[in-house]
């Protein structure tokens, strides 16, 4: 069996090291070594989503990076998106507007809403439903999602910077 | 359990040596959208995986209206299709790239790795073909360079040796009054493989209403993606009308040599080829002409 790696990577700007085989994914070590449980495992072959975590800013299937990869990079996970002990306004409207039942999906879309709202808050129901195709939801129907993603889009652009 | 070693070579020579003294038994990693599927799931098993990601001649992206475009093999979509003279430029590519999987893929996954995958339904092969790519390889004895369509050799293989990998594909600079476009067939919006691709490049005269010079290309729907050479050569003097790229695309159909699977019938796919390149070279002309 290949040795295991060091790896250095700072998550939600704290910095982590852990040891980890080559073939062990970013997923299977936040999840199973560092108990960040956020991230879900759906699918395990990047078609679900439910595994969305922010690469150097970008969204990705952390079922899909090797854990090796992301030495000296910077992730955010969706323990990260709360501020302060304050539910970022996704959480809020997710809570709100019942844009969950089993939740497994949320974590996922939270990551990648997040992302897609820092770019481009305004985002139409089209730009939603096409940015976020990557994030699947077997119970919702995605209705309440995307109303739940553009309420919290317009609270963002008038809160305060 | 899958097991095997891995290397982040900084440099080509790093790169080709780790390839050679492991030949055969290396999976070269960029995005990995697709390699480290087909590893879990025991497609293919390796002793290597190469990442050739921190390869600073595989991470280009430059353009210029005389030379064309260079892009590094590891460059994600993401960053391709977002590039303005890439846009501009190579219409069918940002097409391509925009629409496989969706943004966590595309964050990751590169052309050149789809390229190198060969699926047969990949997704930017048929436009890199109507743009008539070049592919620089690099390897123990050196560098080459082949066009595009010689790379994919058939499902799931490439023309790399075991000591080689894609460092660059080379886009010539876009002729005047010319454009071009992707379109596929999927079931659902988003997320599928392609059932059946098209891309369509077409370049027209100055008044604006004649074809001069067209390349179709047809995914999915044969071993490795193909040319429909006679359809392209015949649009040459035809007018850029509806009726020119429907007959266009009867001649297109027939290089389609599909199969039946679960994603659909040889009929079907046949036909879906048709339509596409019907559609394809109708955008590719109306971009060619704004």
């Amino acid at each position: 069996m290949a040795n295991k790696r060091l790896v250095t990577t700072t998550i939600n700007g704290e910095v982590f090291e852990f040891l980890c085989r080559p073939q062990q994914s970013l997923l299977e070590i936040l999840r199973d070594e560092l108990r960040l449980t956020g991230a879900k495992e759906g699918c395990n072959n990047g078609n679900c989503g439910a595994c969305t975590v922010l690469l150097n800013g970008a969204p990705v299937n952390s079922c899909l990076v090797l854990a090796v990869e992301v030495d000296g990079a910077e992730l955010q996970t969706v323990e990260g998106i709360a501020c302060s002990g304050e539910l970022h306004p996704l959480q809020q409207c997710f809570l709100e507007g019942a844009a969950l039942q089993c939740g497994i999906c949320t974590p996922g879309f939270l990551v990648a809403a997040k992302a897609l709202l820092d770019e481009n808050p305004a985002a139409t129901e089209q730009e939603i439903r096409f940015t976020l195709a990557g994030n699947l939801c077997r119970c919702t129907g995605y209705d309440k999602i995307v109303r739940a993603i553009q309420a919290a889009g317009a609270q963002m652009q008038t809160a305060t910077p | 359990m899958i097991d095997f070693e891995y290397e982040a070579p900084t440099t080509l020579e790093n790169a080709t040596e780790l390839l050679a003294s492991h030949a055969g038994k290396t999976a070269i990693l960029a995005g990995g959208t697709d390699i480290l599927v087909q590893l879990r799931e025991g497609h293919r098993s390796v002793d290597l995986v190469v990442d050739v990601k921190n390869i600073p001649d595989l991470n280009t992206l430059n353009w210029s209206s005389e030379t064309g475009l260079t892009l590094g093999a590891s460059v994600a979509c993401s960053r391709i299709f977002a590039d303005p003279d890439v846009q501009q430029a190579y219409p069918a590519i940002v097409d391509s790239a925009q629409i496989i999987g969706g943004w966590q893929i595309q964050s990751r996954a590169s052309i050149g790795g789809n390229l190198c995958n060969a699926s047969p339904a990949a997704d930017t092969i048929p436009g890199l073909m109507v743009h008539q790519a070049q592919c620089v390889i690099h390897g123990s004895r050196g560098a080459r360079t082949i066009p595009v369509q010689d790379m994919c050799t058939g499902p799931g293989l490439n023309a790399l040796q075991d000591d080689e990998l894609l460092v660059e594909l080379r886009l010539p600079a876009p002729a005047a009054q010319s454009s071009s476009a992707y379109e596929r067939f999927i079931p659902r919006n988003e997320m599928d493989i392609a059932v059946a691709g098209a891309a369509s490049w077409v370049q027209l005269d100055e008044s604006k209403t004649q074809i001069v010079a067209a390349r179709i290309a047809l995914g999915a729907v044969a071993p490795t993606p193909v040319a429909a050479q006679e359809a392209a050569d015949w649009l040459v003097g035809k007018p850029a009308v509806e009726d020119s790229f429907a007959q266009a695309g009867e001649l297109a159909k027939q290089v389609a040599s599909p199969i039946s699977d679960m994603r659909g019938t040889k009929q079907y796919r046949v036909h879906l080829a048709s339509v596409l390149t019907k559609r394809t070279l109708q955008r590719a002309a109306e971009r060619a002409a704004s």
